[in-house]
């Protein structure tokens, strides 16, 4: 195991390092000087000059980029190019809201997906496994967008239950800004879900043919036990995989759906960064997600390999 | 085989809905009831009705007409994507199976890194930074397309690989090229298929997202996200515009869904008891 974790943790950090440079190359392409745009069009060079200096920016590339590393591995984000203040505060008061949001709609979405998928696997080729998996084919094709613009009709336009936008942050207690990411969660942990009832129920299938649940059937015990002691436990690597894989797709949605619901997170700050050329936000909030998605795939790895040792020989 | 296929309801249902998809938006280039473009201030948003069987938007604008442009302009956004997605990353799939090895990691590790984007938002930054438009949302959604074909294809060749009869070719003195494009593609092309169909939806979703947050193809062409965006101003009053473009997307994605199911069904027989 530990020759797996090292290696495991080699290949997390080459592929850090990697993801760094590819967003810094990419961002250092884009037109348009920080310095000349911070102090606006009627700027004297000496002063865009001076400015340069103080962001740093007139040092060589390498520089640049070793002395962002240094700074994202020491919690100094840079100073953000249009509000003038640390980048660490600006993500700081919006990771409050996504990463609340992301996290609440992967719990709804695992804890509707789980039981249906067993369920349906359990029921395979009946009308509820037929009906399940009906619904669920639906909902994969429900952009998390649209499902929020009818989550609004309903239970904010309709019944009246939630509100339809904003975020009243959580210094007005806990209850007020849960109420106002229920919606966002649904809409994007539904169809997160469907997708995951669907897998959840082919795993369980695929390991109730196995011998060793037939063995356990034979050893007397009841389909049910077989089910839940056996085949469930068994078929849960693939399940947290992809839990691991929508990570990623969650982080996107959030940048659609906090749109919808205007809500003030992550997806909102990238694209007011972008709108402004506030390129170092930008530069800062890619390769933190970027970053995120990688230690979450790592830990799914770590997961997988603790559930099923098959796969740490196979890594 | 062929018999199999009639009784596949996913793919029966997924290639009729799909088939609908694209006579309506071909039916758009030539026909729709009203120009799509074409504001009536006198009639906004107005309800339903033998005139404007889908009722108008806040400009007038004939729903119906809308939608079956819409679905011109996202099945050709979607359909490029998936072919810029499609005719690089096969190529290097093929290249990486062909040649195992140090090129082989290249290119596997670098698909890993290209996984660690999430690709939508990172296609949200590309046409933002790059200028919204068509043509930019088809090359971001499409960048991402790649590392999914090269891993499909570098899987599915590295089984044809080991078969005997590339090993013949090989002996035959056939190059690494020729033995791809003669043996391998050949054999690989129904799961590449399928692929390309799972592809297409989720490009289809992803073009509607790109849209909805205004960074997809440009008014006046008319786009089901971009209705959708405008549609939420006026949810209160005219609920039902934010409804009937979801429903063309979620028709799209469904039909291939669908359809993609019912190819790997075809292709597998052994999962088909699975699903």
């Amino acid at each position: 195991m530990t020759g797996f974790l090292l290696r495991r943790l080699l290949i997390l950090l080459a592929t850090l390092i990697a993801a760094s440079l590819v967003v810094f190359a990419v961002l250092q392409v884009l037109p348009g000087d920080p310095a000349a745009i911070m102090l606006g069009t009627g700027a004297r060079p000496d002063t865009v000059a001076a400015l340069r200096h103080r962001l740093g920016l007139d040092a060589p590339l390498a520089l640049r980029y070793l002395r962002w590393i240094a700074g994202l591995a020491t919690g100094d984000f840079g100073i953000s190019y249009t509000y003038s203040v640390p980048v660490r505060t600006l993500i700081g008061e919006r990771v409050l809201v996504s990463l609340p949001l992301a996290v609440l709609a992967i719990v709804l979405s695992t804890a509707i997906a789980i039981p249906v998928g067993v369920l349906a696997a359990a029921r395979r080729g009946r009308a509820a496994d037929a009906a399940m998996m009906g619904v669920a084919q639906v909902g994969v094709a429900i952009p998390n967008f649209w499902l929020g613009l009818l989550l609004i009709l309903l239970f904010a336009i309709r019944l009246p239950w939630l509100p339809a936008s904003g975020f009243p942050g959580w210094d007005g207690g806990a209850w007020p800004a849960l109420r106002a990411l229920i919606l966002p969660a649904l809409a994007l942990g539904l169809p997160q879900g469907a997708i995951l009832a669907r897998v959840t129920r082919a795993a369980v299938i695929e390991t109730l043919g196995e011998d060793f649940v037939r063995t356990a059937r034979a050893w007397g015990l009841s389909r049910r036990a077989a089910l839940w002691r056996h085949a469930v436990p068994n078929a849960l690597v693939p399940v947290v995989t992809l839990i691991g894989l929508q990570f990623s797709f969650l982080l996107a949605g959030t940048v659609i759906v906090e749109n919808v619901f205007t809500l003030p997170g992550l997806g909102r700050l990238v694209f007011q960064a972008i709108a402004q050329r506030d390129l170092i936000v930008v530069q800062d909030l890619v390769v933190l997600l970027a970053g995120s998605v990688i230690a979450v795939n790592f830990v799914v790895d770590l997961v997988a390999a603790w559930l099923d040792p098959r796969q740490r020989l196979a890594a | 085989m062929k018999g199999s296929a009639w009784r596949s309801p996913s793919l029966l249902a997924g290639a009729a809905i799909t088939a609908v998809m694209v006579a309506v938006a071909l039916l758009s280039l030539v026909w729709t009831p009203y120009r799509p473009t074409a504001m009536d201030f006198v009639h906004r948003l107005a309800p339903p009705s033998a005139v404007h069987p889908l009722g108008t938007d806040s400009f007038g604008r004939d729903v119906l007409s809308m939608i079956m442009a819409g679905a011109q302009s996202s099945l050709t956004v979607a359909l490029i994507a998936v072919a810029v997605g499609a005719g690089l990353g096969i190529p290097l799939g093929a290249l990486a199976a062909a040649r195992a090895g140090l090129l082989d990691d290249l290119v596997m590790r670098g698909c890993d890194l290209a996984f660690a984007f999430p690709a939508l938002l990172t296609a949200v930054m590309i046409t933002a930074l790059a200028g919204p438009g068509a043509g930019n949302a088809m090359l971001a959604i499409g960048i991402f397309n790649i590392p999914v074909f090269a891993r499909v294809t570098r899987g599915a060749a590295r089984g044809v690989w080991a078969r005997e009869y590339v090993l013949a070719a090989r002996a035959a003195g056939r190059g690494d090229a020729a033995i791809s494009v003669v043996h391998v593609l050949p054999n690989i092309a129904a799961v590449l298929m399928v692929q390309a169909t799972i592809q297409f939806a989720l490009a289809i979703v992803a073009d509607a997202g790109l849209s909805y947050v205004g960074l997809g193809v440009q008014p006046p062409q008319p786009s089901w996200g971009r209705m959708l965006n405008e549609a939420q101003t006026f949810i209160w009053r005219a609920p039902l515009l934010a409804i009937f473009p979801g429903l063309a997307i979620m028709l799209a994605v469904l039909g291939l869904n669908l359809l993609g199911d019912g190819l790997q069904d075809l292709l597998d027989p052994r999962l088909r008891r699975a699903r």
